[in-house]
């Protein structure tokens, strides 16, 4: 009796195993890069593994280029959002599952800086100094930045013959009563980053802030996509709300002829930058090393606009004629300390989930 | 103790890989918030539940649950009684259709349901937007077919001369549902029930995107305290809780699912013409098709509109990769992509479900056996009940020494769906390996079949049909997987709801509309292959 | 009192009830009796009101039953294998149609007791149907449908689930109660025995049709043709020549067709037909023989216990004319 569903199991696996000549088991390994020219050429070798999170994407021309150069093969490991990230390399320090890792922001840096994750690095080329961090400066370097600025749908303004707000605080101005709709501090990275905005500007006291938005009629909700393509009037067919909280680069997608509908309101904005950095305990620090210094490289950092949607840090980058005439970048963002986010993320959060919930 | 020890034996195979899988990494996980500095610290994890905000998370998630399962539970039965009692026309495809929400990925569902229910959506006058009520509809969108299905399917094995008698004793159609019909239906509603229930509990996405920020329900916090707050001990706190919640759950539905009768006949009614007495079940079951119909069509309209015309441009743009090249693959790609995982998690679940079927179903000789047997069969349960967030990291850090150093293995994302899988198949196989009459086995072997003899002419025949069935269901839940495998999907081989995301997180007109293009031809492939499961399915058994 | 005019059944282009008209007096037992598949459950059904009728019509009491639910019919159906309700008890089964009614519970109990005295099932109220006998579950089967005495009671084969012995004393139990009780009844059997036992009145159906109905001794006596006289437990019918040899033996004027029961040839030396014996065999009542007649061929006959014979012995035969039929000419087939 015990054996015979063994036997029965066994027979069953070959024929699974003999059907899946369409799996992923037996079809070869797809996902492998499809260059091996490299291998052995250039001054590295082996394999270089990249973690980060889904977001991320460069040109496949480029991701060739670097393996031929390097003669590094590039493996990237993309999943989740910079809040997974950065918990999935704090849960690992001990046994990293990567050899560097893109994409923790100056919101998240101080978990996985605390946990020990990154290794000291400088690259060969020091990207400018007002990026870096204060604290954790040597580990992490900057790649790229965006700032999360309030939209306008400027053609509905006209449209109406009303005035576009300027700051946080017209925003609660009863003239732009139910028109703001904003993603959510726990449930979305540019909501957290408006968040920290008002916080920047408000301190303390922006839970009154926060209450007087809610009673101008602000609409919360969960991501930036849900915002966007579902609520405001620019992106979305239904939308009703012609404020927004979205990129400092996204009028540059909106752009129909030789103007922007849309416009950022540069005085909204908090500045996100992403940094990549060496983990402590990688298998292959020097390919490490070779893939942070070409994320730094001008081919790497003028593809980044039209890749990830995001402005280069390096001064020779080139940006997209879209993007130099219709978005421009704040001078003067809000900042928050990347210890003090990290000290209070849990209590603000608390706090700002009860203000919205009431 | 040869039979105990062989139950063992055999049961030692699935225990162990869902021990590797599931149960390792989830205590991996839930250890994180109790050990403090190396100490094992239970006091902290204590102290989380005596949060008033956890209270408050913890009965959002039981009332909504609740609510959404009683709505499916009267959504679903009338549906049920028309799509497998009643010759209508096109019901088979009807039932394959029902199905497609069940793998639609919730982030696709959730714009869909925004654009509806939205302020300047066509039901935006019902203020429906980010309430409990939306969460609810999304819920019950989900789960509608699961208590279809199961259901439906037992209504049809049902014997309907008791019911006759009963008429034939003075009770009127009503008296005969509810002192004989419901009765004999209880263990199908029961357990469709109490999967729908951990369906609900454990929904993340809908509850993100239909409920806004304001609602949170255990899921989402686990997720919340994980990823953004780094509070693990409050999130091994909720874990815990999850987990005891659905051992809880998953011990009173077995004690309500009374075992079948191993001698019971399985008498599959023909359907029969409706009457005028079926109009009120036919038209509410029109009503809930529309209602299910709303979304979707919301999807597919978006995906045909281009611009300020109609065209098909979206599903020519699947080829490439999407406006500014939002994808690493083209959405072609993807879709071979996901076909090859699903057919990955689908052996691997088949594999795995038809040992756990076998190994529950096996008539008990004593108490102890059938206990150790029950238990087993809530067992395999448990993937649908916890956190996908804590399963997801529990993987991370603790399958990533050899031998088990997995976290690489590209087959780790069709393994993780196979988990998910692996309650869906093991509920389609049990009630019909459970059928069969023992006594067919003791007369082949009383006529000299061997044991593996008696398993390829007695059990096989029976159970290759729901065998293929079960494939089918385990293919499109993987096809629709995206929890698990947006968690551990690599970057260069993403699946079609990955892609789907993707797209819908890009900027950019044709992104969206691709997205929403993606989502129909996803959905389009589930239906094909439920309808070719539907095809297969012996009627009157097997549901999940 | 119950009509049938005209009923017609189809299931698709096939009818299944093909025109059957009948009529069932109160306090009278009907039998409808034919082989397997020949329609006649879905003629019960029909009368139940579990089948729409195709064409024709059903009255109770002059008054049509088109548009009236089973459950209004007031009629009890009682099936073949019982369908007792697996999750209640036997008492709680015998009471469900008065539960429906919403009878008082000292009264529901009363009736209960009452019912499975006259079945014979006294103290079995507590028991599940899974634990009972075949036997005792088709007497609660009929307690339960007398319980709210039903104007009309509809059984469904309900005596050939059982094994021999029981059935006959079921049957004899059930004809008492039903006597008892007054009841009117619509019986259908594929069994001549099951409808010997139980009615007084017979109807014989065929292939959807009704070919034949009366009371039962009339039926018996003078099935209508061969295939009925067979179905009704005629051992032989002969023609032509062995008819006539047959009839002129049993003093009757000849006629082309009769139908011979078992026991219509005796052995007996008063007897006027010579035939060779060619098998014997004792049973417990009386021996049976197959004997040769000289142009007729091989019949059946009986011998009284004690006789002795043995293949090849020349006996003389009397013929029993109660125990002989003579067919119509116009219904041989």
């Amino acid at each position: 009796m015990m054996h015979a569903p063994v036997r029965a199991a066994l027979a069953a696996s070959t024929a699974v195993l003999v059907l899946s000549g369409c799996s992923l088991a037996g079809g070869g390994e797809p996902s492998e890069p499809a260059t091996s020219a490299g291998e052995g050429e250039g001054e590295g070798g082996g394999t270089v593994v990249l973690a980060t999170h889904e977001s991320f994407h460069l040109p496949k021309k480029l991701v060739r280029a670097f393996e031929e150069d390097s003669g590094y093969t590039l493996e990237v490991r993309a999943a989740g959002d910079a809040g997974t990230l950065a918990t999935k390399l704090s849960l690992t320090a001990d046994n990293p599952i990567a050899d560097a890792a893109f994409g923790i922001d100056n919101t998240f840096a101080s978990r996985p800086l605390g946990e020990g994750v990154f290794a000291p690095f400088a690259p060969t080329t020091a990207p400018p100094e007002e990026y870096a961090l204060a604290d954790g400066g040597d580990r992490l370097v900057p790649v790229d930045t965006a700032s999360v600025c309030v939209n306008v749908d400027t053609a509905w303004f006209e449209q109406e013959g009303l005035e576009p707000p300027r700051t946080l605080d017209d925003l609660t101005d009863p003239a732009y009563a139910d028109l703001l709709v904003v993603p959510g501090a726990s449930t979305s990275s540019p909501g957290m980053a408006f968040f920290l905005a008002t916080v920047a500007e408000h301190g303390d006291d922006w839970p009154d802030y926060w209450t007087d938005l809610l009673a101008n009629g602000a609409k919360v909700v969960d991501g930036w996509e849900d915002a966007y393509y579902g609520d405001f009037t620019a992106a979305s067919d239904n939308g009703t709300r012609p404020v927004v909280v979205s990129y400092d680069s996204s009028p540059a997608f909106t752009v129909s002829g030789d103007r922007s509908t849309t416009a950022a309101l540069l005085d909204t904005c908090f500045r996100q930058v992403e940094y990549v950095g060496v983990l402590e305990g990688a298998d292959n620090p020097a390919g490490a090393e070779a893939l942070v210094d070409w994320l730094l490289s001008e081919e790497v950092q003028s593809a980044l606009p039209e890749s990830m949607y995001v402005y280069p840090v390096m001064p020779g980058a080139t940006v997209p004629t879209d993007w130099a005439d219709f978005a421009p970048q704040p001078t003067d963002p809000y900042e928050v300390a990347p210890e003090e986010i990290a000290a209070n993320r849990e209590q603000w959060l608390t706090e700002w989930t009860d203000v919205v919930s009431r | 103790m040869r039979r105990v020890a062989g139950l063992l034996a055999l049961a030692a195979g699935p225990v162990l890989v869902l021990g590797v899988l599931f149960v390792l990494p989830v205590t991996g996980m839930v250890a994180q918030g109790f050990v403090v500095d190396g100490r094992f610290a239970p006091g902290a994890v204590l102290d989380v539940l005596a949060r008033p905000r956890v209270h408050r998370v913890a009965w959002f998630t039981v009332w909504t649950s609740a609510t959404a399962t009683l709505l499916a539970l009267g959504l679903g039965l009338p549906a049920a009684y028309a799509l497998h009692r009643l010759a209508l026309p096109g019901r088979a495809a009807v039932r394959a259709a029902l199905l497609v929400p069940f793998v639609l990925p919730t982030v696709v569902v959730g714009v869909a349901f925004r654009q509806l229910l939205g302020e300047g959506g066509p039901l935006g006058f019902l203020g429906l937007d980010q309430t409990p009520a939306a969460i609810v509809c999304g819920l019950v969108f989900f789960n509608v077919a699961v208590v279809v299905r199961t259901v439906g399917v037992a209504w049809e094995a049902l014997d309907p001369r008791p019911g006759q008698a009963a008429a034939a004793l003075g009770a009127s159609p009503w008296q005969v549902l509810r002192t004989v019909t419901l009765p004999s239906l209880r263990p199908a509603i029961v357990g469709a029930a109490s999967v729908v229930f951990l369906f609900c509990a454990t929904a993340f996405g809908i509850v993100h995107t239909l409920g806004g920020v304001r609602h949170a329900t255990v899921e989402t916090e686990i997720y919340l305290l994980t990823t953004t707050v780094f509070d693990l001990q409050a999130a091994a706190a909720l874990s815990v809780l999850q987990i005891v919640v659905v051992v809880v759950l998953l011990a009173l539905a077995a004690r309500l699912r009374a075992t079948p009768d191993p001698t019971a006949q399985r008498a599959v009614t023909p359907a029969r013409a409706p009457r005028r007495a079926d109009v009120p079940v036919v038209v509410a079951t029109a009503l809930v098709l529309a209602a299910m119909a709303l979304p979707i069509l919301t999807l597919v309209l978006g995906s045909l509109s281009v611009g300020e015309g109609w065209g098909l441009d979206n599903y020519r743009a699947l080829g490439t990769a999407g406006d500014d090249r939002a994808l690493l693959v083209p959405v072609t790609t993807a879709l071979v992509t996901s076909l090859r995982t699903a057919v990955d998690a689908t052996w691997m679940a088949l594999l795995v479900g038809v040992l756990v079927s076998v190994v529950v179903t096996r008539r008990s000789h004593s108490v102890g056996e059938r206990r150790v047997r029950s238990a087993l069969d809530g067992f395999f349960m448990l993937p649908l009940g916890v956190s996908a967030v804590t399963l997801g990291f529990g993987f991370l850090i603790t399958l990533d020494q050899p031998p088990l150093d997995l976290r690489d293995s590209p087959l780790l994302v069709p393994m993780a769906q196979a988990l998910v899988a692996l309650p869906l198949v093991v509920r389609t196989l049990t009630p019909v390996l459970g059928g069969i009459d023992d006594r067919q086995r003791q007369a082949a072997a009383s006529l000299g079949a061997s044991a593996w003899r008696t398993l390829l002419t007695v059990d096989l025949p029976v159970v290759w049909k729901p065998m293929l069935a079960a494939g089918g269901f385990a293919f499109a839940a993987s096809l629709g997987e995206f929890g698990a495998t947006s968690f551990l999907a690599r970057d260069e081989s993403p699946t079609l709801p990955v892609v789907i995301f993707r797209l819908i997180g890009h900027p950019g007109e044709m992104n969206y509309g691709m997205a929403l293009a993606a989502s129909v031809v996803l959905a389009s492939a589930t239906a094909v292959v439920m309808l070719a499961v539907e095809r297969l399915r012996v009627p009157g058994v097997g549901a999940f | 009192m119950l009509g049938l005019r005209d009923v017609t059944v189809r299931y698709g282009d096939t009818p299944a009830v093909d025109q059957v008209s009948l009529d069932l007096a109160p306090g009278h037992v009907l039998a409808v009796l034919g082989p397997s598949g020949c329609g006649k459950s879905t003629l019960l059904r029909a009368v139940a009101g579990l089948e729409p009728l195709s064409g024709g019509s059903i009255s109770w009491a002059g008054a049509d039953l088109a548009g009236v639910p089973t459950h209004k019919r007031g009629f009890a159906l009682m099936f073949q294998d019982g369908q007792l309700f697996a999750h209640l008890t036997v008492a709680r089964n015998v009471a469900y149609a008065l539960r429906l009614r919403r009878t008082p519970s000292a009264r529901v109990a009363a009736r209960v007791r009452e019912l499975l005295a006259l079945v014979g099932l006294s103290g079995y109220g507590d028991r599940l149907p899974g634990t009972l006998s075949g036997g005792e579950r088709q007497r609660v089967a009929l307690a339960r449908a007398l319980a709210v005495e039903p104007r009309l009671i509809l059984l469904d084969e309900p005596l050939s689930a059982l094994d021999a012995t029981l059935r006959e004393r079921l049957a004899g139990d059930l004809r008492e109660i039903l006597q008892k009780a007054g009841t009117t009844a619509l019986l259908v059997t594929h069994d001549h025995e099951e409808a010997f036992a139980l009615a007084d009145r017979l109807a014989v159906m065929r292939s959807g049709r009704l070919v034949q109905d009366g009371a039962i001794d009339e039926v018996w006596r003078r099935p209508v043709d061969e295939e009925t006289a067979l179905f009704l437990g005629y051992a032989r019918v002969l023609r032509e020549d062995a008819a006539r040899r047959v009839l002129a033996a049993a003093g009757l004027p000849g006629a082309p067709a009769v139908a011979l029961r078992r026991s219509a040839l005796v052995v007996d030396a008063s007897g006027t037909l010579r035939a060779a014996v060619e098998s014997a065999r004792v049973t417990p009542e009386q021996v049976r023989l197959l004997v040769r007649a000289d142009g007729i061929g091989v019949l059946d006959a009986v011998a009284p216990l004690g006789t002795r014979v043995s293949p090849g012995d020349e006996v003389t035969v009397r013929t029993d004319a109660t125990r002989l039929s003579v067919l119509p000419v116009a219904a041989h087939p």
